[in-house]
């Protein structure tokens, strides 16, 4: 097998720069997930930064984030997802894209 | 609190292009980036075609950061273990004036970037658009986040990428359907110069370009493949609604492409680089917001300015050509006091009369068209089977005349030959 086919997912975020901010510019509401039937965001988000739980909700990290728009775009749930950019001079950098 | 004649949102080509245009008409600009440099934020698809700047930048291929000029181009159409290519190269594209570049965003959009603060624009990095100033309806300046970090300004240009949040915050936009969106999820991947140049068939600073429908497992999308220097891109693009609607992940679609017998040769042993992800409007004319408000023009993927039309895939150029227009406009309005709606009114008229708005009028049609299930899935299998039996040598059988083999696949393949004339005749409306 060629080196990249086994690359995990961790090792795939590794190459992207996050500037981190500790506001989390993505608020998630557990309520309205644990009511959604089709959590569109988990396959879709490239970041895979939307995890289901057990008790039907969902888990959620903002830190690693592309800031695509995929999420709010694909949630069926209006409210679920508040979605806004972080603050200036932090989140995804690119480098070589 | 800070107070210009325009603040322009966002450094990327469209709104370099825009602050361009204004400082060089010794307009005051504020031109506002949320990244640490321009750039930081934007991946892409692949290639720029710069003859857009010929009026502005003059001989920008002279120092435009370039990774490869593009002299071979690709057409890959695809079933699971099946290629069509059709493979296209001219030692034209590869002198000056050139066609398509491929390129690193952040070194590009740093580079037209550049260009405005030479005219005398104020590059402000590290600074994001909160929202908008109003006073009664009328659009007159920014807010950031920085402290007292609003900016008051005669005219707003929104040149903030594809989710616009200022665009929409200004109802320019009545309709934001996911159907029109697609993400497009790209892996850099470094290769060795000379591996690349010998897989690729290309030498120098040549580089190739294949795009591929039908890699995408009936998510309406496509695939790429480019090269730079020394990474090669390889990368989807999927439709939000179908992509969401199903439970492969994008990198596990895109693993399949890069195992695709098409393409694992091609990228086999690299190493990724940089993984990215960006939305992209691909709706076209039928997405575009108004491009208007009091006080406020809007250019760029914040228009839906993108081209999606199978064959074209163009992004960068439009939003330069776009940001140009609206800074022109904007300037015009400016010497006429007058930046009202109707002041700037001349954006549109600007862009009915350039490709921007002539190229997404006449290709209206075709998004809708590129993203039908016969176009994505029946085309290609149709394509791929036909000529797979004009090339199979089944003997002690006859060869079967082509005819013969064209109607046997469009039936197995469950097409009409209504919907097929149909597409036939949608398509050279659009192309022809």
């Amino acid at each position: 097998m060629s080196p990249y086919a086994g690359v995990g997912f961790e090792e795939r975020m590794g190459t992207v720069e996050f500037r981190v901010h500790e506001r989390a510019h993505i608020t998630v509401d557990g309520d309205a997930c644990r009511g959604c039937t089709t959590q569109g965001c988990v396959t879709a988000c490239p970041a895979k930064l939307f995890v289901p739980t057990a008790d039907g909700g969902i888990l959620f990290n903002y830190e690693q984030c592309f800031e695509c728009g995929t999420c709010y775009m694909v949630c069926n749930t209006a409210g679920a997802i508040t979605w806004t950019y972080p603050e200036g001079g932090h989140g995804v950098v690119f480098g070589r894209s | 609190m800070t107070k210009v004649d325009a603040v322009v949102v966002g450094a990327g080509p469209a709104g370099s292009a825009a602050a361009i245009a204004l400082a060089r008409r010794g307009r005051s600009v504020v031109l506002l980036e949320r990244g640490p440099f321009p750039g930081s934020k934007n991946m892409y698809g692949g290639v720029v075609y710069g003859r857009v700047l010929d009026g502005i930048i003059p001989r920008w291929w002279e120092t435009m950061p370039v990774q490869r000029w593009v002299t071979r181009r690709q057409t890959m159409m695809v079933t699971p273990t099946q290629a069509l290519t059709v493979d296209f190269r001219t030692e034209a594209w590869g002198d000056a004036p050139y066609n398509g570049a491929t390129a690193y965003r952040p070194e590009l959009d740093s580079w037209l970037a550049d260009h405005a603060v030479d005219a005398g624009a104020t590059l402000v990095c590290s600074t994001t658009a909160t929202g908008l100033l109003r006073d009664g309806g009328r659009v007159v300046g920014v807010r950031t986040d920085r402290p007292d970090g609003d900016i008051e300004a005669d005219v707003v240009i929104a040149c903030d990428g594809v989710n616009s949040f200022l665009a929409k915050e200004a109802g320019l936009y009545t309709h934001t359907e996911p159907e029109h969106f697609t993400v497009g999820v790209k892996e850099t991947l470094s290769l060795p110069r000379s591996v690349i140049e010998e897989r690729f068939g290309v030498r120098g600073d040549h580089g190739v370009d294949i795009e591929i429908v039908g890699c995408t497992e009936g998510i309406p999308g496509g695939g790429f493949v480019y090269t730079n220097l020394d990474t090669v891109a390889v990368g989807l693009v999927l439709q939000l609604p179908a992509l969401a609607a199903q439970s492969k992940r994008p990198e596990e679609l895109l693993a399949g492409l890069k195992a695709h017998p098409a393409i694992a040769p091609l990228v086999e042993g690299a190493e990724i680089a940089e993984y990215s992800a960006h939305l992209i409007p691909e709706g076209g004319f039928e997405m575009m917001p108004e491009l208007v408000a009091d006080g406020m023009l809007v250019a760029g993927d914040a228009a839906a300015m993108c081209l999606a039309a199978g064959i074209w895939l163009e992004g960068v150029n439009f939003a330069i050509g776009s940001g140009h227009a609206a800074g022109l406009a904007a300037a015009q309005a400016l010497d006429a006091g007058d930046a009202t709606t109707s002041g700037l009114a001349g954006y549109r008229t600007r862009l009915e009369s350039s490709f921007v708005l002539a190229d997404h009028r006449k290709l209206a049609d075709v998004p809708g068209l590129i993203m039908s299930e016969r176009v994505q899935q029946r085309y290609p299998e149709v394509a791929c089977n036909v000529v797979e039996r004009i090339f199979t040598v089944d003997n002690p059988l006859p060869k079967p005349g082509f005819n013969r083999i064209a109607l046997d696949e469009l039936r197995r393949a469950g097409l009409r030959w209504r919907d097929v004339a149909r597409d036939a005749v949608r398509g050279l409306r659009s192309y022809g």
